[in-house]
């Protein structure tokens, strides 16, 4: 008799039963995502205090309660501490890079040239002889920057496209999904490799349009398959029934209602996306030398990895850790908000 | 009616192929950057004459869409045209096509069984030592980048150890293609790993193991027979997809590890603005990502008696 595996699913059907399935109730679920790049760190600790104040056992009835119910989940907990945490950095990394005395990443010393550690440096120095710990805290900002930009806009355009997809069908569904079809055709870095090496000025902003450009598409699969279920519950055929107008039906009904199975993705992208700047940039095609940023890092890395090392550890593993921090909180987040997307 | 849904399939291939290399047209040429410029070399001063000539030969002065229709009506025919040094890009394809076909098909290969294996361990005994480290491994394995597992498998490996070549394919296969098929690997074991764990775990409480068990089965006839059998139709089919990823992602190793096959060549048409060989190249990866997707579809219904093409 084989041993009948429990796993994670009884605490996935725990946070789904109860009040109506996740789909049918994601309006809470997407703050906690958005919210979880903006949302100062003591006031999501305040309401995980409040929290835990109280029952055991919130009622699951109250989508609010249920919602913060997921920040006592381990899983969920630490990876979100973590994020939150190279937000901090991003927005002010003044406040870390000085820990060791030497906090400006533009201050070089030449004969130190790809120097080893030493007190005062942890991290040692780089080719030009810069604080490498002050360099690797720098650089949290353009890869999470440039992330955000783009799985920003990658969600307004799936959710258009998708919900102009999904509840018309008929001929705009055909158009938006064939198109979908030559993205995910396309092998899409040599796509983005191609369209970045025609681009001159490759900066923040042009780096981020040309990954937006190929990181709708899953997302928008994700919004139409969601719309396409949303728009054939009864409530949306009351609404029409009741003389709503489409567009109130969209932004009303069907779109919140939609958003359940995005949310969780959308940390999943976040990573995603600053593996694919940081590889772009790494290939020389991203972003350029004065800016600071760990994939230039690495690229510059790359050239003296069989003598300097640290020069290649440290970006990489800041950029690993930042990278994890949202999977992690991506993989945790789908689990329990979205049963049905496991396996 | 099988062979009409493989001519439904591959007539829906049609917009797709065609919207994708339209693409790949429009992003190549349309683009800023002067072909001609590219083959004498930047900065260097070009006679009017020599220039006119060049753009007469490729047809550079003609309107897109005309050059796009020429292109597509030789492609039809098998000929992938030329490029800008007069080099026939089939031939440049015939030379490098080995090397990425070898790569891909070594991380498939070796990627898709120890995913497969690692998967199934871990979903007949849940929560023991395979599974936890399985976890952990393809984790870690999720959120550290691609090339920064290149560059420590290089060090490690062939700088440190010197156990195998750092980069090239000078020593041929296996020798030279276990480190980048192996850093290829990483993007299929976790996934397939999870899927299959998932998978397995499902059909384990599913009511025919509960007959099979019922009929006196031993364990191991169980779950080799009933339930590898229906665990690995998704497997399979996530499998069959993530090869045309793994051909495309060869196109990074393939830079880090110094390898001259497709990828190879892409960079250096797209450095040189080698309109063709970007476009050929980029074209035949389509087809084969797209023929694969068919092939894969056709495959469910062999292995899955319960679905039916229509």
């Amino acid at each position: 008799m084989p041993d009948a595996p429990e796993s994670r699913r009884p605490e996935a059907i725990e946070i789904a039963g109860g009040g109506p399935s996740s789909l049918a109730d994601p309006a809470g679920l997407l703050p906690t995502v958005q919210g979880a790049a903006v949302e100062l760190p003591d006031t999501v600790l305040a309401e995980t205090t409040v929290l835990a104040q109280t029952s055991e056992a919130p009622s699951p009835a109250r989508p609010g309660r249920r919602r913060l119910v997921l920040l006592r989940r381990p899983r969920v907990l630490v990876p979100l501490v973590l994020v939150l945490l190279i937000c901090v950095i991003a927005l002010a990394p003044g406040l870390f890079a000085g820990w060791f005395g030497h906090g400006d990443p533009r201050v070089c010393d030449l004969i130190k040239s790809g120097a080893s550690p030493e007190a005062g440096h942890p991290f040692g120095f780089d080719i030009q002889g810069c604080d490498l710990y002050a360099n690797v805290v720098y650089g949290t900002r353009a890869s999470l920057l440039i992330a955000l930009l783009v799985t920003g806009a990658a969600l307004v355009l799936s959710v258009v496209l998708g919900a102009l997809a999904g509840y018309y069908r008929g001929w705009v569904d055909a158009v938006i999904s064939r198109l979908m079809d030559v993205f995910f055709g396309f092998p899409a870095l040599v796509g983005m490799i191609i369209l970045l090496n025609t681009i001159t000025a490759r900066n923040v902003v042009t780096v981020s349009a040309v990954l937006a450009l190929f990181s709708w598409p899953p997302l928008t699969r994700i919004a139409r398959a969601s719309v396409l279920s949303t728009s054939s519950l009864e409530y949306v055929t009351a609404a029409k029934e009741m003389g709503a107008s489409t567009l109130r039906i969209l932004i009303r009904h069907v779109v919140p209602n939609s958003m359940g199975p995005l949310a969780a993705v959308l940390s999943l992208t976040v990573g995603g996306i600053i593996t694919a700047e940081a590889g772009l940039t790494f290939l020389g095609v991203g972003l350029k030398a004065p800016t600071i940023s760990w994939g230039v890092q690495l690229n510059i890395a790359q050239r003296y990895f069989t003598t300097e090392l640290h020069l290649l550890i440290f970006p990489s593993l800041f950029l690993s850790v930042t990278v994890l921090a949202w999977v992690l909180l991506g993989d945790a987040l789908r689990d329990y908000l979205d049963p049905r997307a496991k396996g | 009616m099988l062979w009409r849904y493989v001519l439904r399939r591959i007539g829906a291939m049609i917009p797709v192929l065609l919207g994708t290399t339209f693409l790949i047209f429009l992003a190549v040429y349309a683009l800023p950057g002067d072909p001609v410029q590219a083959i004498a070399g930047p900065g260097q001063p070009i006679p009017p004459a020599v220039a006119a000539a060049i753009r007469a030969k490729y047809h550079l002065d003609d309107p897109l869409i005309v050059q796009y229709l020429q292109y597509m009506r030789r492609l039809v025919t098998g000929d992938f045209g030329t490029d800008l040094n007069g080099r026939s890009v089939g031939d440049l394809i015939a030379a490098s096509w080995p090397v990425t076909m070898k790569l891909a098909l070594t991380a498939w290969v070796g990627g898709g069984l120890i995913g497969v294996v690692l998967g199934t361990l871990s979903g007949i005994r849940s929560g023991g030592v395979v599974d936890t480290g399985t976890l952990a491994v393809t984790t870690v394995l999720l959120g550290v980048p691609y090339f920064v597992i290149a560059y420590v498998v290089k060090v490690l490996f062939a700088v440190k150890w010197g156990l195998l070549p750092p980069s090239g394919v000078s020593d041929g296969w296996p020798l030279s293609y276990v480190l980048p098929g192996g850093v290829l690997a990483v993007f299929l074991v976790p996934e397939i790993a999870r899927l299959t764990r998932a998978s397995v775990m499902d059909n384990l409480r599913s009511d025919f193991v509960d007959t099979a068990v019922a009929k006196g089965l031993d364990r191991r006839t169980v779950v080799v027979r009933h339930v590898l059998r229906t665990s690995l139709v998704p497997v399979v089919s996530v499998l069959g997809y993530s090869l045309g990823y793994l051909l495309s992602g060869s196109v990074l190793i393939e830079g880090i590890f110094n390898m001259p096959g497709l990828g190879f060549a892409i960079f250096q048409g797209i450095a040189q603005h080698n309109g063709a060989t970007v476009v050929g190249i980029g074209t035949l990866m389509i087809l084969v990502f797209l023929l694969l997707n068919l092939l894969v579809d056709l495959l469910y219904g062999v292995l899955d008696p319960r679905i039916r093409l229509a």
